[in-house]
């Protein structure tokens, strides 16, 4: 999808079925399910159709979870289409590749489509001027669609798009680069604050998430897995289970085959007329597990361990100029080990799906960031063609990246096989936090070399981590390209001398991405390390952090001895830029008053920390007051430069919810393990930031900007944790060098 | 059997009496707008109003909820005073934990018509939002109950 080129096909090669003649589609072809945009009597796009009547059907191909990503697409569309949104019909897609990828993960909906997308709508809307030029006999120059119509000024003509459909569908695809696009200036929609396409429903009621999804005739299902990691099933016992009223059946789900990928975890299901039934039935099975290798797992022993790994040479994975030549050279040296633990994506939906098998086929509604994958992993486990699986996708209640691994969909259409039936499956918030792929935990150790000033002429950076790499390969050890991309070896530092070094990691558990994935950890490493140096030389956090940015400039990471990953992006569109990093510390400085801020002790201080991460740069400065073992933030500010926005209100709500979801992994979000057992089951154990708790006003500042469309969900939350940290530091005098802090600060 | 009113409609139940009003209201009378979260009654998903007062619907059993009136968030319409304050606000992300944010900040309202700020934290600490919304929940509460933000 990346080559958006443009051509004109004649449906009829693509379609036995359907489709009038003479209509046009754009791009690849079309899957046996066809949406209503594909049947409309225009659709010069997969992503829009316009039908008689004058409705344009726009598709939202990227999944719902809270970013607005599904109104945000089709809002940009309909504003260069000059379609009234209220004639505007947003459509949920299937699953289908033809729609290009619709992993909704990465913090990239916008940026990968915006061209795409507006360049269709852009084609749609010349053909339907160039339509009502052919049908007035004037110049299609003198044509102009405005709000949902074309009109001829000069004649004082005016037709709807309805009435223009058809014969818009009949004309050749224009040239992509004889398109014009709307300027900033003739935007409608885009910026403007219109609510997201689901807003009433959600605050009615009504929206249906995976949860809510139901088929006709179906049973809810309650699945017991191994509590280890890769255990086995020995035996089960489910005679008391049968008596229990409601329950129909209970069948078993074979163990995934390493590498686990997305596959179910295998176990005991619990097969009911309704949840409640197949949870009362659950309690009554007998089951023996053999628990495997993973059952002397211990998370605590397994963190020592990553931190003492981090202490010794690893893998280079960055090297320029000479470190250790630097170290000897030095008029200080600073070192530190800092770590992070296993956490849960815990969104508020648990995994919800429901699905049907029959005549050798799937049909499924699902809470999934990633129908493609939900149509993959099905078909895996059933041995059927992917294209006999058909994955309506759902409202998302969270997502956080729990949502793009799509096991809890297969188990679900495995079930129906097995029983015939369709099969909803939920997880409980038990099984949600027991059984999660977690975040990875960490263990880093920083090491600087410092000239007299106190600024460091060597930086070794260290970091150990069980890889999501595990997923896919149960041997992994060393992280992926993009995990080490990911805020630690594309630091962009002014030294001369600079290493980063990974160490191996056995894996012993599920590890998946999180919200802002390896960021977090090295984030929380290398800002609160800065902090700490400039502590040493008695400098200001901002100006010191500045000092190591060093002047504004490019840099070419790929030189520095490494493969740099820069979330899938080229470097010269989305270069790696310190003026831009600069320039969102210097915004942040002067919102939150940094100069003149409370200067620390007695329980009240502000930290600060700036991170550049899914191309996005961010700086936040933090409040803290420390009362006991209770931190309050009363103000945090949020400096970003995301590139161009298309909905400003949705960017500033993902920017406010990044303080709190990182607030949660800084001061209290935390899984353990031990004897393989995760130690936490729901929300009384696995805790995050409750009202009290969230930092009562996150000020976000946006700096506007023309460069391209960068990541907005996930870069909010790696500069949280280390800001919170520092504030704490110049809070109470307390360096925490191990997340969640809450458990130092109590210490 | 039990009997109730459930959004102003008397309902009988003759099913086993410990069984959650959470999934009662789900399974079965389709009152999907009420979700699950943990039940526990750790994160405020499931919250309804039982004869006017915020509960968790996954901690009141059906024998618990007899004889009484029971209100969901489909009884308000998208009419209550604390629904327009969120559509005004933009308050939902996801939108999974607002039913029962909406509710326990109507019932809230109902018994303090000015809350403080503590007040709000008081009430609303119980309803986890994972998707952060929380300052435009107090902000959406204060303009509901016509209080300065």
């Amino acid at each position: 999808m990346s080559e958006n080129t443009l051509h004109v096909v004649e449906r009829r090669a693509f379609l036995k079925y359907t489709f009038g003649a003479g209509a046009l589609i754009l791009g690849t072809h079309v899957e046996a399910f066809a949406s209503s945009a594909d049947t409309a009597v225009f659709h010069p796009s997969v992503y829009l159709g316009i039908e008689p009547n004058g409705t344009v059907i726009l598709i939202a191909h990227r999944s719902e979870m809270g970013t607005g990503s599904k109104s945000t697409l089709p809002m940009i569309m309909a504003d260069e289409l000059e379609a009234d949104w209220k004639r505007v019909k947003v459509e949920q897609a299937i699953g289908d590749e033809k729609y290009g990828s619709q992993n909704t993960d990465g913090s990239c909906s916008i940026r990968d489509f915006v061209e795409i997308i507006r360049t269709a709508a852009a084609s749609a809307r010349t053909m339907l001027e160039q339509a009502a030029a052919q049908k007035w006999n004037v110049p299609a120059a003198e044509c102009q669609a405005k709000n949902h119509f074309v009109v001829h000024t000069k004649s004082n003509k005016k037709a709807g798009f309805g009435e223009l459909a058809t014969a818009a569908s009949k004309l050749p695809m224009p040239d992509k680069k004889s398109l014009k696009l709307k300027t900033d200036s003739e935007f409608r929609y885009i910026n403007k604050n219109v609510p997201v396409v689901d807003q009433q429903d959600l605050c009615e009621g009504k929206g249906v998430f995976g949860l809510d999804a139901k088929m006709p005739n179906m049973l809810v299902a309650s699945i017991e897995h191994s509590p280890v990691y890769g255990g086995t099933l020995v035996s089960f016992d489910a005679a008391e289970t049968k008596k229990v009223p409601g329950v129909r059946d209970v069948v078993t789900i074979d163990r995934f085959k390493p590498p686990h990928n997305f596959q179910p975890l295998g176990g005991v299901a619990v097969l009911a007329d309704t949840y409640w039934a197949a949870l009362q039935g659950r309690k009554k099975l007998k089951v023996e597990w053999n628990l495997g290798p993973n059952a002397s797992y211990d998370s605590d022993r397994y963190r020592d361990s990553l931190v003492a790994a981090a202490k010794q040479p690893g893998k280079i994975v960055r090297t320029q100029g000479n470190v250790e030549a630097g170290f000897a050279s030095a008029a200080k040296i600073h070192e530190a080990s800092y770590s992070t633990p296993l956490l849960s994506h815990a969104p508020m939906e648990p995994p919800a799906a429901v699905a049907e098998f029959k005549n050798g086929k799937v049909v499924c509604h699902a809470a999934t960031q990633n129908p493609q994958a939900v149509q993959e992993t099905v078909a895996g486990a059933l041995g059927i063609d992917k294209k006999d699986v058909t994955c309506h996708v759902t409202l998302l209640g969270g997502g956080f990246g729990r949502k793009s691994k799509p096991d809890y969909v297969a188990e679900a259409a495995l079930l129906s096989k097995k029983v015939g039936r369709p099969v909803k499956v939920i997880w409980s918030r038990e099984d949600d936090i027991r059984t999660d792929f977690y975040h990875s935990t960490a263990g880093m150790y920083v090491k600087a070399g410092l000239d007299a000033g106190g600024k460091p002429t060597s930086w070794l950076h260290r970091s150990v981590f069980p890889s999501i790499g595990t997923t896919f390969d149960e041997k992994a050890e060393y992280a992926m390209d993009l995990e080490m991309g990911m805020g630690w070896n594309d630091l962009p530092f002014d030294i001369p001398n600079h290493q980063a070094e990974n160490g191996p990691a056995k894996n012993h558990i599920r590890i998946g991405w999180l919200r802002a994935v390896a960021n977090v950890y090295h984030a929380f490493a290398i800002h609160s390390f800065v902090d700490e140096l400039a502590h040493l030389a008695g400098k200001d956090p901002v100006e010191y952090a500045l000092s190591l940015i060093g002047p504004g400039r490019k840099i070419e990471m790929n030189p520095v001895g490494m493969k740099y990953w820069n979330h899938n992006q080229d470097q010269k569109t989305f270069p790696v830029d310190t003026a831009r990093l600069r320039n969102v510390i210097d915004l942040v400085a002067q919102k939150s008053n940094w100069a003149n801020r409370a200067k620390g002790g007695n329980g009240h201080g502000w930290g600060f920390a700036a991170h550049r991460s899914f191309l996005t740069y961010v700086a936040v400065a933090t409040e803290v007051k420390v009362e006991g073992g209770r931190v309050r933030i009363p103000n945090m500010h949020i400096a970003v430069d995301a590139g161009k926005t298309y909905n400003e209100d949705r960017v500033l709500a993902q920017f406010e919810g990044a303080g709190v979801f990182g607030t949660s992994i800084a001061m209290m979000s935390e899984i353990s393990v031990k004897d393989g057992k995760v130690q936490q089951s729901n929300f009384h154990n696995y805790n995050v930031a409750r009202l009290p708790e969230a930092p009562e006003t996150v000020h976000v500042h946006l700096i506007k900007s023309d460069a391209p469309a960068a990541g907005v969900g996930e870069p909010g939350v790696p500069p949280i944790p280390p800001s919170i940290a520092n504030a704490i530091f110049a809070a109470t005098g307390k360096r925490l060098r191990d997340l969640p802090l809450r458990k130092g600060l109590r210490a | 059997m039990i009997q109730l009113k459930v959004n102003g409609a008397t309902r009988k139940f003759e099913g086993d009496p410990e069984m959650p009003l959470l999934w009662y209201l789900r399974e079965l009378l389709e009152l999907t707008g009420t979700k699950y979260g943990c039940g526990m009654g750790l994160c405020g998903a499931c919250t309804v109003h039982v004869d006017g007062k915020a509960v968790r619907g996954c901690q009141t059993t059906m024998a618990s909820a007899a004889g009484k009136s029971v209100v969901t968030i489909e009884a308000l319409k998208g009419q209550h005073p604390v629904q327009k304050a969120w559509m005004a606000c933009n308050v939902p992300q996801c939108g999974y934990c607002q039913s029962g944010q909406i509710m326990q900040a109507a019932a809230l309202l109902k018994e303090k018509p000015k809350p403080t700020d503590k007040d709000i934290d008081d009430a609303m600490q119980g309803n986890i939002c994972r998707c952060g919304t929380y300052q435009r929940i107090r902000k959406a509460v204060k303009m509901a109950a016509g209080v300065r933000a």
